[in-house]
Formats: structure tokens, sequence, C-alpha cells
């Protein structure tokens, strides 16, 4: 990481620590916005927070890896997350996964060589009404048939 | 409620206490309870496990540990509370009101089996190939609920790599049970932060951070994570195979030196009670072993007080005659869990501690030097070991400055744990060793070198010389027995200010480093002690505002609660009253020396006269028995 | 069909209910509670036999006067918005279409026990609602519903944040979620003692479900009494039910406690059911011949999920679907859940493949009830429900599955 990079990362993450306070309270808040933001949590990032909360790096990286939305490694520009509880699977959520497998080329929990797409499960998004469901960053999009969700997906940048 | 802002640990792993009742025998503040029957009278907010424990009912814990705050993780200690429809935790259930408990019932041994099966199930290990064979708490537990088969199948392939990066502490999380205590070691008694849970559900397991090996975070090596650790998940770095290949190989002189502290506790390995020191016993068995010499650390450590002493007069001066600027207070830099502690946290403070090594080190480069010379051996085939009950030790010894006698200064440093281990596989049973002495030329040490080992012990017997220095007077007369008990206890942290009334002769010595020795009467010296780094912690917040320890002229810091005898070397288990019994081991073989203080141990002044012929901080004295420190910080690379 | 799920904040859908979607309008129940005194507002909620709809049903009377009566400077009211039971989305619902009942739910709450900041946890999955939600927030400032001194009451300051969590579905668990909010690792806390002693940075906290303050608005404003009308004795009021799975018009249904399953399902165009899962996947499962039970605290107290199973459906699929939702879901502290879950998910694995003995799986059945008494929160007490139940239900389906004939030696 380059200087330049790691003092914008220092002052992009100090304003955080000033819109949402410096008691460790403040860190879910914070670590969404990193993570929105850079949709990954740096090992760099990580110690910045730690530094302005006053609280070691370790539990920065304990509460991030206990989260599913939150994580350490970049994926890639659009993340995926297809529904796999039971309301969604028994309207056809195999059926989803296996057109966006073979249109992207790549495996659930993968990502696109383009690094445009990651792909995972989750678990039940509160859609079951509309199964299947799948989120695509913070939209989500329901009823799917095969075509509709592989259409959704080339729909995006 | 605690101060939030001291809630570092997981919030649910602190005590959450309801306030125990300052009167309990008054209205309300006592309850009443019935356990198995048995009424039993206990203060408001007693736990169901202290009061099963008064009324002398057993039942088993994994994650509970006295040191530490109430977890509630394992569930091993649960029991039934009549009139809840689940099980409670005996150890985090705080007795609020008149309930009554049973702590046997079917249910209840069901459901304790049950989470022994379940642990044993994923435990990747076995015993006989495990340092904590016949030490360890799940194998205990295994026993007392008679597992004899695995109920719930059996892991065939280790999970995790073993990290043994560290030249203190090895990790092998196939063997860990998640109770976190190391955890609440490492965030909560000593507030480094180098433990936490990593990732959820099944997947949870102890790391660093982003699973870093632990030479690369910021662990002391304090080794105190090891002492609470439930099995065999987390030990000591161990050199024993190194030893005995240097003991078998006839071109090499061996040597170890014993510190106080092991000495104290080394009995507790052989099934006797803490509180008794071995000290004439270790001394033959050590021989037997085949080391070829016996050295006792507290000659070293008697030299560490000349030395550390001088260099605390010599600030003084500066700072208040010559008004130089100085470092002040000085601290004490004997134990390497606290050097690292500052190295990491607080680098801006490195000159504040004393450049004196520590005994350890002290000793290790004079045995390569003065030793080698006089004894007619080439250094190159001296291997010199450190019995210590120190995991940090073996850090230190490894640092790349303590090479200043042209050699590694000590080859390996040995916890009381491997060196009963040594023992106990050379055929001998400790306590029924006849006593001996140590060897020439370094013989007995003084009291004051001894003390060492508990906290508060380098502060008495610094002052123990430092009072006979400058006021010219016995220590005796001022303090009984030259006891000098305000630094005593166990309290974390602990201050003392001791007027100097008058100046009398400067011993021999010292007279040539400072003309006139007058300024010094009617100064207060300001002293305080801490143990444990969350005490030094609170400490060094204090100085960095400019509180009343900014003021302090010296101050005594060690990494282990409890000083050296509470060091994460020291046999397992650990808690406070095992540590006071090995404290008043340690103070009553002070006790029965015939010289208690540092200044007068014949042989350390002889060294003066012979070998460090300029003087306590004088050059041979720097070069051999000072060193340097990194300010390392706290970004983790 | 349109796929994308877009959210006009406030737009409702024709819904129709007895309590919840009856008629109401912003700010009632502010205006109301602000001209009562507080104990009257607890007298209220008292006669209407509330019970929490976030699935443990604890009197909200109760533990608001608790929270009220708690010395302390700062206190706090969380809105449960961390809806991760499987099959569960009426609080969704009531959040896109109602958040004026959810939102002067809270205030009123601020008000009756004595706190100054409302945190609504948000659950992870619906971040599309932050900003609308704000947005709303911003607008009920702007109308004094929030912020100092609301709607004139001297002395009277509340304001409401919104907090997201990450995808952790034990954060619905409200010491879990606590520690969340405070920065740890979503780990629920050993009680006693209670939230509403020691919860939110240590201070009195009361944790309220979505539905829960829902209702309160309406009670506030309808009296207790009034409420008190509907369902039966012990189950006051009615309950939205989230019904998903075979059935015509999966949705959210507000309907009387005292329901039974038979009538839910004849609403919603279940022909052929032959499993109905009440309560999300920690929930019980209930085969056909159950089917004229009542959905109540006297027979089956639920948080509201409904999955309905036709006659086409594996049942042992749906358990494995269940346990593999609680491995992946478990905190992972305390040893009975960490471990114990996945060892019946091996249990469901070993009947798939047929490689089981009726020995072992009665040994897991044990396990389950140690599992029940034996573990810290209500997720690993809860989390062997569906095995032992769908086990026991369906176990001539499960166990007399064609496998080639290696079943059950
Ligand atoms: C594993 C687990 C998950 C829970 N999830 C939720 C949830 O998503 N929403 C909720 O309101 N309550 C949930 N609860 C119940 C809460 O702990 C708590 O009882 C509830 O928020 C209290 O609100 P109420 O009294 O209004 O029901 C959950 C409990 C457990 C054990
Ligand atoms: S940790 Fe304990 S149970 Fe495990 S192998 Fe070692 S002695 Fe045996
Ligand atoms: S040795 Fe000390 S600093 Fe290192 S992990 Fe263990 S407790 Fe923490
Ligand atoms: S390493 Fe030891 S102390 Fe730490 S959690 Fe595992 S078993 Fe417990
Ligand atoms: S029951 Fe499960 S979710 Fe609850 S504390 Fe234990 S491990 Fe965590
Ligand atoms: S089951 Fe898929 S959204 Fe609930
Ligand atoms: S000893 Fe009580 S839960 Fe572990």
């Amino acid at each position: 990481m380059l200087v330049v990079e790691k003092n914008a990362l220092s002052e992009e993450i100090e304003s955080y620590v000033e819109k949402y306070g410096n008691d460790r309270s403040a860190l879910l808040m914070i670590l969404h916005e990193i993570q929105k933001k850079h949709r990954h949590i740096s090992e760099f990032a990580q110690q910045e927070v730690a530094r302005l909360l006053n609280i070691h790096p370790v539990e920065v990286y304990s509460v991030i890896s206990f989260f599913a939305f939150l994580n350490t490694n970049p994926k890639g520009r659009n993340l995926v997350r297809i529904c796999q509880t039971i309301s969604c699977d028994m309207k056809g959520k195999k059926q989803v996964v296996e057109a966006i497998e073979r249109e992207l080329g790549i495996k659930i929990g993968e990502t696109t060589k383009d690094n445009k797409f990651t792909v995972e499960y989750a678990n039940c998004l509160g859609l079951c009404d509309m199964g299947p469901a799948m989120a695509i960053n913070d939209q989500v999009f329901v009823n799917l048939t095969p075509e509709k969700a592989v259409e959704l997906l080339a729909k995006v940048k | 409620m605690e101060d939030k802002k001291s809630l570092r640990a997981p919030v649910s792993q602190k005590p959450h206490v309801i306030p125990k009742p300052e009167h309990p025998e008054y209205l309300g503040g006592s309850i009443t309870v019935e356990i198995n029957e048995k009424k039993l009278t206990v203060p408001f907010g007693t736990t169901i496990l202290e009061a099963c424990k008064q009324a002398q009912i057993h039942i088993p814990t994994l994650c509970h540990h006295e040191d530490l705050c109430v977890a509630g993780v394992c569930r091993v200690c649960v029991v039934e509370v009549e009139g809840m429809r689940t099980l409670q935790a005996s150890c985090a259930f705080p007795i609020t009101a008149p309930i009554k408990i049973k702590t046997t019932s079917n249910a209840v041994r069901k459901a304790r089996k049950h989470i022994i099966d379940l642990l044993i199930s994923e435990h990747y290990g076995e015993c006989y190939s495990c340092f904590r064979n016949n030490n360890c708490e799940l194998q205990s537990l295994a026993k007392e609920y008679g597992v004899d088969h695995y109920n719930f199948g059996h892991v065939t392939q280790p999970r995790y790599e073993v990290d043994n990066s560290s030249y203190s502490v090895v990790r092998d999380m196939d063997k860990c049970v998640l109770c976190k205590r190391c955890v609440r070691t490492c965030i909560d008694l000593q507030e480094v932060g180098v433990l936490e849970a990593i990732d959820r559900g099944h997947n949870t397991h102890i790391g660093t951070f982003l699973e870093k090996p632990l030479a690369e975070v910021i662990c002391i090596n304090c080794g105190q994570c090891i002492n609470r650790c439930p099995t065999g998940a987390l030990r000591a770095n161990d050199p024993r195979d190194e030893i005995w290949a240097a003991i078998d190989d006839p071109t090499k002189h061996v040597i170890i030196q014993t510190a106080p502290s092991p000495r104290a506790a080394i009995g507790e390995e052989f099934g006797q009670g803490p509180g008794k020191s071995f000290t004439g016993e270790l001394n033959t068995a050590l021989r037997r072993i085949g080391f070829d010499k016996v050295f006792d650390t507290n000659f070293a450590a008697d030299l560490t007080i000349i030395e550390e002493g001088t260099e605390l007069i010599l600030r003084l001066y500066k700072d208040l005659v010559k008004k130089e600027k100085v470092a002040l207070p000085q601290f004490t830099s004997c134990s390497p869990g606290w050097v690292k502690y500052l190295e990491h946290f607080y680098p801006e403070y490195i000159d504040h501690l004393s450049s004196a090594k520590s005994p350890q080190q002290m000793f290790g480069a004079l045995i390569k030097t003065f030793y080698a010379q006089k004894a007619g051996i080439d250094p190159a085939n001296i291997v010199s070991v450190a019995l210590m009950p120190c995991s940090a030790k073996k850090f230190e010894c490894n640092r790349p400055e303590m090479n200043s006698s042209g050699y590694k200064d000590v080859d390996y440093g040995l916890t009381t744990r491997e060196l009963a281990q040594m023992i106990k596989e050379a055929g001998i049973f400790l306590p029924e060793m006849p006593q001996s002495h140590f060897d020439d030329p370094f013989g007995e040490a003084s009291g004051a070198g001894l003390i060492f080992g508990a906290t508060g012990g380098v502060m008495e017997a610094a002052l123990r010389s430092v009072i006979e220095f400058v006021t010219g007077k016995r220590v005796e007369d001022v303090y009984a027995n030259a006891d000098i008990t305000p630094v005593r206890g166990f309290e974390g942290i602990r201050y003392a200010e001791i007027p100097i009334t008058e100046v009398g002769p400067v011993p021999k010595l010292l007279q040539h480093l400072i003309p006139d020795w007058n300024w010094l009467k009617g100064a207060t010296l300001k002293i305080a002690v801490a143990h444990g780094t969350a005490n030094a912690k609170k400490v060094m917040e204090d100085i960095k505002a400019g509180g009343k320890f900014s003021e302090c002229h010296f101050i005594e810091f060690m990494a282990c609660p409890g000083g050296c005898l509470g060091g994460g070397g020291q046999p397992i288990p650990t808690n406070e009253e095992i540590r006071k019994k090995r404290a008043e081991a340690i103070y009553n073989e002070d006790k029965s020396l015939p010289v208690r203080k540092s200044h007068e141990n014949r042989h350390v002044t002889e060294l003066y006269e012979m070998f460090l012929t300029d003087g306590p901080c004088g050059h041979i004295s720097h070069k051999l028995l000072h060193t340097h420190y990194v300010k390392r910080g706290k970004y983790i690379a | 069909m349109e796929n994308h799920l877009t959210v006009k904040l406030g737009e409702k859908k024709d819904r129709k209910g007895p309590v919840i979607f009856s008629e109401y309008k912003r700010g009632d129940a502010i205006r109301k509670a602000l001209s009562m005194s507080r104990e009257d507002i607890l007298f209220e909620l008292k006669d209407s036999k509330l019970k929490g709809r976030g699935g443990a049903g604890f009197p909200t009377s109760t533990k608001w006067m608790l929270t009220a009566a708690a010395k302390a400077e700062k206190k706090f009211i969380i809105c449960n918005a961390d809806e991760g039971e499987p099959g569960t989305f009426k609080d969704r619902v009531l959040l896109m279409e109602y958040p004026e009942l959810v939102f002067d739910g809270m205030v009123v709450g601020g008000y009756t026990i004595g706190a100054q900041l409302g945190i609504v946890y948000l659950r992870g999955e619906y971040e599309y609602l932050l900003k609308p939600l704000e947005d709303y927030l911003e607008e009920m400032r702007k109308d004094n519903l929030l912020g100092k001194n609301i709607l004139g009451k001297e002395g009277f300051d509340f304001d409401i944040e919104i907090v997201l969590g990450s995808g952790a579905y034990v954060c619905g668990e409200e010491t879990a979620l606590i520690e969340s909010l405070e920065g740890h690792r979503g780990e629920p806390r050993n009680r006693p003692p209670y939230p509403i002693n020691t919860g939110f940075l240590g201070r009195p906290t009361s944790v309220n479900n979505v539905e829960t303050l829902a209702a309160v608005s309406h009670i506030v404003v309808k009296g207790g009494k009034w409420f008190a009308k509907y369902g039966t004795d012990k189950s006051s009021g009615s309950k939205l039910f989230s019904v998903s799975g075979d059935c015509e018009r999966p949705g959210v249904y507000e309907l009387p406690w005292g329901t039974k399953v038979s009538e839910l399902l004849e609403l919603v165009g279940a022909k052929n059911a032959k499993a109905v899962q009440i309560g999300g996947a920690s929930g019980h499962c209930i085969p056909k011949s159950q089917f004229d039970r009542t959905l109540a605290y006297e027979d089956i107290p639920t948080g509201g999920s409904v999955m309905i199973f036709n006659e086409n459906r594996d049942m042992l699929k749906v358990l494995k679907n269940f346990m593999e939702f609680f491995v992946d879901e478990s905190c992972g502290q305390c040893t009975p859940c960490r471990i114990g879950n996945v060892k019946l998910l091996e249990g469901v694995e070993m009947i798939e493949k047929g490689n089981y003995t009726f020995a072992h799986i009665n040994k897991l059945k044990d396990l389950g009830r140690t599992m029940q008494l034996a573990s810290k929160c209500g997720l690993g007490q809860s989390s062997p429900n569906p095995f032992i139940s769908i086990l026991e239900n369906f176990k001539d389906e499960i166990f007399n599955r064609g496998n080639g004939g290696r079943n059950g030696r």
C-alpha cells in the first residue's frame, strides 16, 4: 500500500470516527462504511480502526470474522447473495443457482475472473413469500426464475 | 457497573456481577438457598458455584478460572434451579433470590456427560504424547465422568497447524476446548490483546490478528495464557532435547543458573503443596542429571541491584543537582515481558527503562567471560542454561543484542515445568534429594536477590541497599528485620514514599561516582510497584497524564500477576492462593539467609575488585551488564 | 412480475386485520401518550396483556415497568429488527409499509421507560430500507415527533438511530444484539442480570420486537381493553403470520390468536399440505394429524413464521436445510450448540445415506434434549426442535425411504 493511499484511508476512517464517535459501540457502523466503500476491510484499515477506537487489532478482526457480511479480503465488484433457506429452496433456488453458475462460469462462493461478480449463498433474506430471492449488493430481487436471474445479472455494470 | 472504558474484554465475558453487599449481615444482604436440600446462607450476588464450594459440593468446571472474569461458555458446570426451564451455568449465575438448586439430578449428569463427550469428539490429540498428561482439566473431566469410548465419534485429522513461531509460546489449537481463558487472560488480565475468538459457529477458533504467527504479533511472551489453559493447547517452546544433547556431549560444559521462583514452586510438580522451596535438593538433582555447574541467579540479582541502584542515583543526581534532562522515573528492566510490553505500547518511554540487564542476562554474560577465564574453559564450549519461572526469558535470551560475551550469553531459558520433567526423566524424586550448595565462584547469594521472585521484591532489594548507601544506617534500624513491608503484598499497584533524613558515609564502591552526596538529604524517594501488565498500563497512563506516578523516582514493573513466582513457566495450576504460598516460601528463605543485602554479598564485591574494576555503571559493566531497547510500536506489519 | 423490490416507504398494500392493520395516523400514539402519565400507559399495556412478539412472549408491560423502575441516568429502548428466523418477514412489511406504527411505538416506549435514545437494530439484509427509514426519521424530527421537547412536552427529548446488523442470525437474541451494538462479537450474555438492568452500555434497556412496538401504538390510542378483546385469554390481540412455502397466497396475514392451523391453511390456499413448520427453523413441525391445533401461547406459541410443505416434499431434506442453518448461525461460544448442531446434522446425513443405526439416532435425540437444557441461549436451546419433532412426526416417511434396502441397520 502506498503512503498516500494509507493517508487517504486513515483520513476516511477518521471521518467515520467523527461521525459515529470513538467509543467501541461505533465499531459496527464504522466497519459497515469501510466495507461498503472498499468491499473489504484491509489489514491497514483494521489497525487504524483499532487505533482510533483504542482497542486491539485482533478484536477488530475477531468482530469482522464473526459477521457474514464483513470480510478482510476483497471480493468482486458486485456481490450476489442467493437465499439458500427452505422456502426459497422449495421454490427452485437450485435451478437459479445452476443457471448463474453456468452463465458466469464459476461455482458458488467464487469470484469471476474479471472480478465483476462474487456469488454466495445467504440465509433467509426475509423475502420468503416471494422466493427464490437474491440480493445484488444492497438491492433485492424476488420471484426469480433461472432466465430472470441471469437477465438481471447481465444488467449489472 | 464498571467504567465502560475499562471493559476491554467482550462484555459477555465480564462478570456482570451484581455487586456484593458491603455488609452481608445487614437485612437483605444475605440469602438462604437450598443446595441438594441443604440450607445455606450466602451474601447476595454470590454465584451458585461459590455457594456450592462453601457447602463443599463439587461442581466440575472448565472455562471458569479464579483469576478471570466469568465466561459461562463451556456449560460443564450446569445445575438445576427449581422453577427454571433450562439448566443454569453455576459459575455465571449470581444468587439474588432464595432459590433451590440441584447439582446431581439426572438431567444435570446427562448434560455434563454429553458436553464432555462433545468436547472429546473434536479433540485431536493423544494424552500420552501431550505435556499436560495427568495435569489436564479435560482429561480429568473425562475421568470424572467415566468416558470409556467415543460416544459421538472422534476426529481423525488435525484442523489447525501448530504455531511454533514464537520463542516462548506454542499454540496447538487442535487441543483447544474454546474456554477462552487465554483470551480473557491476554485481553483482560494482561491487556496485551493478542488472542481472540475468530470466526463463528463450528469454525470458531482462537487466533491472532489475521491469523499471523505469534512471533509476528505483539505478544509479550508472558505465558500467562499457558498457565491458565486447561489443556495442552498452549505450551512453552521446550528446549529439553537440546539441553539433554548438550549434557550428553562430553565436549560441552553445561551450566545452569537457577532463579528463586522455580525453586519455590518446583515441589508442586512433585505432588508437594505450594509454599516450600527446594533449593538445596534441586542443586543435588541438577548435578545428578549431569549439569557441570549450578549457580544461583540471585548472585546476578544482587549485581543487578548494585547496577540498577547506581544508575538510579546517577539519574537522580543529574536531575536534582546538575539539572540535566534525564528520564525519571526509572523503570526496572528485569521482566522481559514488561520490557516488550513497554517497547510495543509505550515506545516513547524506553529510555526510562534501566539499562541494566536482567539477572539472567547479566549472569549469562559473566559466565562466558569472567567464569570462562577463571575456569580456563573456552566459552564456545559452554552451554548456559537458565532455570526461570518465565516463558519470556526464552525470548529474552534470543534477543539479538544479548551477546555481549561474544557468544549467545544464555543459550536456553528453561521453565520450572520443563526442568521438573527432566528431573523425572532422570528417575529422580526431587523432594527426597539431599541438599547441597551452589558452586563457586559465585556461591550463595543474598536474600535481596532471592526476593526478586515476588512482586515488590526488586524494589525491596534495591531499597535495602539504597537506604544503607545513602543514609549510612542499617536497614534493620529503619524497618524491623529489614522487611520493607510497604512494598510487599499482592495489591496490583503499590506506592510508597521513603524520606531520606540523613546522608551518611558513602560506601567505597560508589564514592568515585559523585563528589558530594549531601543533596540527597531531605529528599523523599517516591517509589511504586506494579505487577501484571494491566496494572502496568494503569501506571503508564497515569504517567502519561502527568499524575502521581510521573513524580516517582523508581518503579518496579513485573509482567506477571504476583511477579516472577506467577510466571508463565511455573507449575500449573495457578491462582492467588498458590501465588501467595509461593511468596511465603520465598520470604521465608530470605529470612533464613545470613546475608540479606545485595551489597553485602561478598562474591559481588569481589567481582568488582577482580573483574568489573571500574565499578558499577563503569565501562566494563556497561559492555557486559547493560543493554538497550527497541522502539517496537503497535503496528503489526 | 416485477423482480426488483423497490421501496416506497409507507405505501401500503391492501392489507386487512383487526389490530395492527387497522386505521392509524402517524403521531397519534405519541400525542395520546404525552397527554398521559407514565403509569397510565403502563396500566393500559397491562390491560392489553400484550406479550412480546419476538418469540419469547414476555409481557411487555412488565418489561417496561421494570425498565422504568430501574434507576439510571440513561436508558435505552431498542427495536429488534434483526428478523432472521427463516420464514419470517412480517417485520420487514411493517417497516416498509407501517413505519409510523413502529417509530411511534418506540417514542411511546422511550417516554414510558424514561429513555433518551431509541436504537433500531436493522438486519444487514434489509440495508435497502436504511436510507428510506432514515429519511422518514428526518421528517419526524421536522415535525417534532422526535428531538427536543417532543410535541411541546417540556423535558421529553428523544431520538432514534438506526444501526445496521451484518449477517448474523444470533444477533436477534437480545443480549447478542446488545453485544454487537457495543462493538463486540454477537455472542449472547450470561443472564441474569437482564438487559432491563444491565443492557446497552451497562444501562437499563428494553429490547422490543418491531411488531410489539407496532401493537403498542394501537393500544395507546385505542386502549388496552380494546386490544384484549381479540385473541384468547392468555394470548390477547392478534398476530402477524409470515406465510411461505406450498400455498397459493403466501404473504403476511394478521389473525387473532386462537386461530386454528387448518383455518390459516385454508385462508392462504394450502391445498395438499402434509406438514407445517411453525415458528421458523427453531420452531416445531406439525403433521397433518395435528392441523386442528391452535396458534396461541396456550398451544403453539410462535413468532409468526409459518412454512407449509405439501405431499411431495422430502421432510428429511427440510430437516437438513434447518440443521445447516443452525450450524451456520450458531455463535459458537458454548459447547452444546457449537458441536451439538454439527452432530445432529451429521445424523441427518447418515439417515440420508442410509448408514445409521437407531441406537445412534436415539443418542442424538438425547443429545438434542441436553442442548435444549444446557445451551447458553435460545438458539441452541431450540435448534434441536426440528430434529426431534421432524424425526418423530415423520418417522415413517424418513426411515422407510428407498435406500437400496440399507435402512435402519
Ligand atoms: C436466536 C434468537 C434469535 C432471535 N431473533 C429475534 C429477532 O429476529 N427479532 C426479535 O424481535 N426477537 C428475536 N429474538 C427474541 C429476542 O431475544 C427478544 O426476546 C425479543 O427481541 C424481545 O422483544 P419482545 O419482548 O418484543 O418479543 C431471538 C431470540 C433468539 C434466541
Ligand atoms: S490436552 Fe489433555 S486431553 Fe488433550 S491430549 Fe493433552 S492431556 Fe490429553
Ligand atoms: S504470552 Fe502473554 S501476551 Fe502472549 S498471548 Fe499469552 S497472554 Fe498474551
Ligand atoms: S487455547 Fe487453551 S485457554 Fe485458550 S481457549 Fe483454547 S483451551 Fe482455552
Ligand atoms: S446456544 Fe449457540 S448461539 Fe447461543 S450462546 Fe450457545 S453457541 Fe451461541
Ligand atoms: S427463505 Fe429465502 S428469503 Fe426466507
Ligand atoms: S465453568 Fe461454568 S460454564 Fe464453563
